[in-house]
């Protein structure tokens, strides 16, 4: 019963998210200033995992290659890029992005809920669903891709650091395989997950942090919810992209 | 004027409100008093339509609030200023943006005019020259005075104070009950405070309204109150031992 009242509630939210905003200039306020603490909040984070990602794909693929024999190790920067495009990129950003930037939303909205500021923001005559929750998602959807994007740069950029560096394979060598048989499809169905993951990555801790009820302990469980859930989400909807788009 | 008619809500088994009436005058300080468990907050919220009555109405000058649409209340909402128990100032915002945002989002004045304001409310709650100070820098009081401040930025018609002297010092709680007084007599605003504090009853009460249970126990003004002499009211004024016995060596 409560599992089909949260999606309920959860759809309305959506809905009322976004809904005719009062004033547009304040919208747009808000969305750059959402747009700003989850891009450059995540900027750090995101190169660091996504360079060493590459990395070790490159090692362990080379490792494991090498040790068949038979496999040319120019294949290695093929497959750095379709795994980095296909998965690594998206699913594990968007896991890490889940933990970062959803407990941070439930945890803001959770603090404002709690401290009465959702209500002041409700006294004024303002949806607060719509100036609170839409900014959050809309900003999660324009800047997420553009960090996945970027991981994919610097995991590819770590995987040839990674490979050569191991003497698994030359510069010349991984640059082959990076131009070989490139599929647009692969960059189409990567952009698909990044706005799917990044609307649950920002909805999701949203619904629970907005409706917190209780005190600080209620809070920290809302987040921890939020992040859960999100990554369960983020996994689920994952594989249905993967067998839709990408099955035979 | 507000009033509120027959006022009914339950909380699933509970019953909180149990069919409360009244007027709330124009110009005066209006006190909603009572113990803890009483109902005052679910009054107020229900009167600023943060909880929806099971039954009865919330009249602002004759105009059915509980009737109102969605769109209907935020033109309503314009009117109504709210000091709540924290402040519940916005955290990622300086003082001035606090007190700037309802002019930001529903007025088109300039930037001049909107600062301009800004400094004449910070002025009248003796806040000058902390504009930039965010609200995790302010004292307890300090808060209070700041939510003040956002409150009447808009000139509103109603202002709702929900226990605006909890966790204040005595001498603090006299300022924030002067200003709130002071503020109603200025802009002649309906003021409705929510409070378990006798010393707000005896400086500022008007006409104070006492529940208890549920429901409406007693109404009158300051000058009433000190005639009661048994009852629920009297055991809510007279809680502790030092003023009843205050007041008996008064009456000896």
């Amino acid at each position: 019963m409560k599992f089909l009242e949260d999606i309920g509630g959860y759809l309305v939210m959506i809905r009322h998210a976004f809904s005719r905003p009062e004033k547009a200039a304040m919208y747009s306020k808000e969305t750059f200033r959402q747009m700003v603490d989850i891009g450059i909040g995540s900027l750090s984070i995101v190169a660091i995992i996504s360079t060493f990602m590459g990395a070790v794909t490159a090692v362990q693929f080379s490792y494991q290659l090498k040790s068949i024999g038979l496999v040319p190790m120019w294949w290695m920067g093929s497959i750095v890029r379709k795994g980095l495009i296909l998965e690594l990129a998206p699913t594990i950003t968007s896991l890490l992005l889940a933990g970062k930037v959803g407990s941070n939303i439930a945890t803001e909205l959770g603090s404002m809920r709690i401290s009465e500021q959702i209500d002041a923001y409700e006294i004024m005559g303002v949806n607060t669903r719509s100036y609170l929750v839409g900014p959050k998602i809309l900003a999660a959807i324009v800047v997420i891709p553009m960090l996945i994007v970027l991981a994919v740069a610097l995991g590819i950029l770590g995987g040839w650091a990674g490979g050569v560096l191991g003497h698994f394979f030359t510069t010349a060598e991984y640059i082959r395989g990076l131009q070989d048989n490139m599929k647009n499809w692969d960059v189409i169905v990567m952009f698909i997950k990044c706005l799917f993951f990044a609307f649950i990555i920002a909805s999701i801790p949203c619904y629970k942090g907005y409706n917190v009820s209780g005190g600080a302990l209620e809070i920290g469980r809302a987040s921890t919810q939020a992040v859960v859930l999100t990554s369960i989400m983020l996994v689920v909807v994952n594989f249905f992209i993967a067998f839709f788009l990408l099955g035979e | 004027m507000i009033e509120i008619n027959n006022i009914k809500k339950s909380f699933g088994e509970q019953q909180v409100l149990k069919g409360i009436s009244a007027v709330f005058k124009e110009g005066k300080c209006n006190l909603i008093i009572g113990k803890s468990g009483s109902g005052k907050t679910v009054t107020l919220k229900t009167m600023v339509g943060l909880v929806e009555p099971d039954e009865g109405e919330v009249l602002y000058d004759g105009r059915s609030f509980t009737k109102m649409n969605f769109k209907e209340r935020k033109l309503i909402r314009r009117e109504i200023g709210m000091l709540f128990q924290g402040g519940a100032l916005f955290d990622s915002m300086t003082v001035e943006e606090n007190i700037r945002f309802p002019l930001d989002m529903f007025t088109d004045m300039s930037i001049a005019e909107k600062t301009e304001q800004v400094n004449i409310c910070l002025k009248r709650v003796n806040m000058v020259n902390t504009n930039k100070k965010y609200p995790g820098e302010l004292s307890g009081g300090m808060k209070k005075r700041v939510g003040i401040a956002r409150a009447i930025v808009l000139n509103p018609k109603y202002l709702f104070c929900d226990e605006p002297n909890s966790g204040l010092d005595p001498k603090t709680s006299l300022v924030i009950d002067d200003l709130i007084q002071h503020i109603t007599e200025e802009y002649q605003m309906t003021t409705v405070i929510n409070t378990h504090d006798m010393n707000s009853v005896m400086g500022i009460g008007d006409h104070v309204v006492f529940l208890h249970e549920g429901y409406k126990y007693w109404e009158g003004n300051r000058e009433e109150i000190m005639q009661i002499t048994e009852g629920e009211l009297f055991d809510f004024i007279f809680a502790s031992d030092f003023l009843k016995n205050l007041r008996r060596n008064a009456k000896v």
